[in-house]
């Protein structure tokens, strides 16, 4: 394989359509759809008496209205998607509310109209009549367990987890020094630009449900809506088209929209869609971050930590659909890059009248990140060292790899860091951050970080030469954004020999391909970038396999490049890929380029059947990737602040990132991602705060008053890399998705907090927050 | 109402939102809803040359009016827009959704400010919210957007 494409920075092919607006999102799919409205609980607790449809029923143009009497599955709780043995009062809602809701948002009924002003109508017609109960809302409300969001879950504990690597007690007994801190982390919301929205149509002819998601994970849809509607899965397509960005809570099994749209068009036999309006988005889609850390941290004259005890409250809200990944992956990612000798860690993932937890970019580490850089920072405070110096004594050195944390992983393996070379990444990002600016009111924050990615079990990929010479190339991963196509095609063009414009690569649609996992855990690149190198290596071999013959040369002999298979040494010698292709079927009637080429190698009498036995016709195959354990990424990021003393605005001065992702497939691509992440962290970490009050309503579910920042409030990034690879894959790449978001908060707060000289201990900060900070000290 | 240089009937729907008027009864899907509050900016749209937000305005208060959407801006197949053309060679956009109200709103900055500072262009393009890139690909692109609009 020639490397030609891998490493470059490749331009992006899905642009074209996007720019000229001849994108394919779910809203854009019309095809005579109904249209259809969720009418949502407005209260976060309350009892429902009663629910009257007619007058809704009653309208003109409303085809249906249904309840959850009225689903076979109404009365069957919704799927735990990944289930845990810690997490023993698990409970999950159901498709549409009938006794008990219990978050502000939560579906009751479902409105199908022929179009959605009519639906929206008929929706405020539905007459519901709650009962409110009372409402708990954070997760120390929810700890003290007054009133309880499920009767039958004790403190409102869904799981609790102990952890712990050494011996912590003995070791803080005798640890020179001590500390204690109380750290505090709100929610956050994803916030992609497009909201979620489902389409769905069954044929009655061809027996066959379709359906378009905007999900990070098609192929769990059609499993599960199979299961559900007693479907063979042959029978159900999802697809998932251009999706308007995910960063995780478009990944779920289900939102009840996934189960309503495709059961109201097999009821009513016309397409069906819905799309979610921003308030929904606000109140209905998964949330996260919300945690409560009690740390107490042994450490010696020198800085370096001896034991280190945390104990989290995770907010998990009404349910728990995702399980507790959430809080297993904090547990496993507090110690980050440090070495920390003794380390205790437990969770609880409580209950609260809020919209259920799943991942949003980041999942669970940046608030991880956030508790074991503000506790170094306490360290190096008490004892009067540089934060930069104690955070260098606690590194785990290049020469620790493979290094044994000693806690549990999101796959349920230990954690085991792969490579790294973390000394590297803060010099790196310390000599880019430069001398420090004149001026009053000016703070440096600095915070290295690593990130668990790539999470298996699988991805596959199946890759054909078409007798065009043009290259196809197919994986279940949808695509949210991060340039799935140009990678994936840059890998398989290096592989085939071709031009990457000559590969199409096509994700998200289980017509092309059934299996696969999903968009999640920064895992595309490593999951499928490498099942599309196993796929296309194998049609390489396929390909030198059928020339050889021709060529009468050994296939050790040939190599593919410049669009052929030739031998190596006489590029003269050859024959286009694009031959190969029709050669590759006995039946040889092909159309297309390749047919007038291949006839000059035309077959030669050979014994045997035409198809030798074991083989299979067409220069295709389909490959997969399974890896041991998660590879390692890491970085680290360092800013200057200044913060106004009398309107205590941010300014972020500079902002550096060196990031290590193993081996960059596509530096443009990756710097987009980081510089989009840190974006995402800022807003988390300065500007983009929840405000549910104490009755569980989200006050400022809107734009205007959730403040996502515009360019204004963004920064120039300056990034750089370095590459250790990973030894778990072939390509030695690692993850990139996720790392830009994590250390944000915790840099933020410890450069305001040397800018201020108030001691910050939550996120997000605000103005507001910063002023009351300071009003407090003075 | 003229979009893209064709002219078509009046909206029956007295009460149908622009946006909604031109995705889904003139199938111009290219002009994306947001959040239908008018802070995403990812309906913009250029009426009568000026950048609006369509979901907004209502169709009927559209008559009369010389509307151009994304679609408008090149021919399928023609070379892109200057504008279109910077974002794909600065990687100005990731998922592409927020784009085509980006690229609206730069063409309304551009045609202010040919050669905008750096505060003249975040500005200009702080109608605009885009969850995926940062906006650094978005501030390269407008400056090369610049360069190709001058030629």
């Amino acid at each position: 394989m020639t490397t030609r494409w891998f490493g470059a920075r490749v331009q992006r092919v899905e642009d074209d359509r996007l720019l000229r607006g001849r994108g394919h999102f779910t809203d854009d799919i019309d095809e005579g759809a109904l249209e259809s409205c969720i009418v949502r609980s407005p209260y976060a607790h309350a009892r429902i008496k009663s629910i009257d449809v007619s007058a809704a029923r009653a309208l003109p143009g409303v085809k249906a209205v249904y309840l959850a009497d009225d689903l076979p599955f109404g009365h069957t709780d919704l799927p735990i998607l990944i289930p845990h043995p810690n997490l023993t009062h698990g409970r999950t809602q159901r498709c549409l509310a009938s006794e008990v809701v219990r978050y502000t948002g939560e579906a009751v009924a479902f409105v199908v109209a022929e179009n959605r002003y009519i639906a929206e109508d008929a929706a405020d017609l539905v007459q519901v009549e709650y009962e409110p109960l009372p409402v708990v809302i954070t997760p120390e409300v929810s700890a003290a367990a007054e009133h309880l969001v499920h009767d039958d879950v004790p403190g409102n504990v869904a799981a609790e987890m102990l952890q712990e690597v050494g011996d912590v007690k003995s070791a803080l007994a005798v640890a020179p020094h001590r500390k204690h801190l109380h750290l505090r982390f709100e929610r956050g919301a994803a916030s992609p630009m497009e909201g979620r929205a489902v389409w769905a149509r069954w044929s009655e002819t061809e027996h066959r449900l379709t359906v378009y998601d905007s999900t990070q994970s098609p192929t769990s849809i059609r499993g599960g809506l199979a299961v559900l509607f007693g479907l063979p899965e042959s029978d159900v397509d999802v697809i998932a088209p251009d999706v308007g960005g995910g960063f995780g809570p478009k990944i779920m099994l289900f939102y009840p929209d996934e189960l309503l749209v495709p059961f109201a068009a097999m009821q009513l036999g016309r397409p069906v869609k819905w799309t979610e309006d921003r308030q929904e988005h606000f109140t209905a889609v998964n949330q996260e971050r919300g945690q409560v850390h009690e740390v107490e941290v042994g450490f010696d004259s020198d800085g370096r930590v001896l034991a280190l005890d945390v104990d989290f409250i995770h907010d998990g809200g009404a349910y728990t659909p995702y399980g507790i990944i959430l809080p297993i992956i904090t547990a496993a990612q507090v110690p980050g890059p440090y070495h920390v000798p003794n380390y205790r860690v437990r969770f609880r993932d409580v209950y609260t009248n809020a919209i259920p937890t799943s991942p949003y970019r980041g999942a669970g580490r940046p608030h991880a990140c956030f508790v074991m850089e503000r506790t170094l920072d306490a360290i190096a405070a008490e004892l009067g060292l540089d934060r930069t110096e104690v955070r260098r004594r606690n590194l785990i050195e290049p020469d620790q790899f493979p290094y044994e944390v000693g806690v549990m992983w999101q796959d349920g393996n230990q954690v085991v860091y792969d490579s790294g070379d973390y000394p590297a990444l803060v010099n790196r990002a310390l000599e880019m951050l430069g001398p420090r600016p004149e001026g009053d009111h000016i703070g440096m924050g600095l915070s290295p970080y690593v990130e668990g990615t790539g999470v298996g079990p699988y991805e596959g990929a199946h890759v054909q030469v078409l007798v065009s010479g043009k290259v196809v190339a197919f994986t279940g991963i949808p695509n949210q954004g991060q340039a799935h196509a140009t990678v994936w095609a840059q890998i398989v063009a290096d592989q085939l020999g071709v031009d990457v414009s000559d590969v199409e690569v096509s994700s998200g649609d289980t017509r092309r391909f059934p299996w696969g996992v999903g968009t999640f855990a920064s895992r595309a690149a490593i999951m499928a970038g490498n099942a599309m190198a196993v796929a296309a290596g194998m049609v390489a071999e396929k390909a030198k396999h059928i020339a050889a013959e021709h060529l009468e040369a050994d296939p050790a002999d040939l190599e593919l490049a410049g669009g052929s298979v030739r031998v190596k040494g006489s590029p003269d010698r050859g024959i286009p890929l694009a031959a190969v292709a029709v050669l590759s079927n006995p039946m040889r009637y092909a159309f297309g380029g390749g047919t007038e080429a291949a006839t000059q190698f035309a077959a030669k009498p050979r014994p045997g059947p035409p198809l030798p036995e074991g083989e299979q016709p067409g220069l295709e195959a389909t490959g997969y990737f399974s890896p041991v354990g998660s590879a390692w990424a890491a970085g680290c990021h360092a800013a200057y602040v200044r913060v106004d003393p009398k309107t205590f605005r941010l300014e972020i001065l500079k902002y550096v990132v060196v990031h290590d992702c193993g081996r960059l497939i596509n530096p443009m691509v990756v710097e987009g991602q980081i510089e989009g992440g840190v974006a995402q962290g800022i807003g988390g970490a300065f500007y983009e705060r929840l405000a549910y009050d104490a009755d569980g309503q989200l006050r400022n579910a809107s734009f205007m008053e959730f403040l996502m920042p515009y360019a204004t409030e963004i920064p120039k990034i300056e990034i750089d890399h370095i590459e250790t690879p990973s030894p778990l894959n072939p390509l030695g790449i690692k993850g990139a998705g996720e790392a830009g978001v994590i250390p944000v908060g915790a840099v933020i707060a410890s450069a305001v907090e040397e800018a201020l000289g108030v001691p910050i201990t939550e996120m997000p900060l605000s103005p507001l927050k910063l002023y009351e900070l300071a009003k407090s000290r003075s | 109402m003229r979009v893209n240089g064709t002219v078509h009937p009046a909206p029956a729907d007295p009460r149908r939102l622009l946006s909604d008027h031109l995705r889904h009864d003139l199938g111009l899907t290219g002009t994306h809803v947001g959040c239908e509050h008018g802070v995403c900016g990812c309906c913009t749209i250029l009426l009568d040359g000026a950048p609006v937000r369509s979901c907004l305005i209502l169709a009927v208060q559209a008559e009369g009016h010389e509307l151009t959407t994304i679609e408008g801006l090149a021919a399928p197949g023609a070379p892109l827009h200057p504008v279109q053309q910077a974002f794909h060679e600065c990687h100005g956009l990731q998922c592409g959704f927020c784009t085509p109200g980006f690229v609206m709103s730069v063409i309304g900055l551009l045609a202010q400010h040919p050669k905008p500072t750096p505060e003249q262009l975040d500005e200009g393009i702080s109608g605009n919210l885009c969850r995926c890139t940062g906006y650094a690909s978005i501030r390269r692109a407008v400056q090369r957007a610049a360069e190709l609009t001058q030629g």
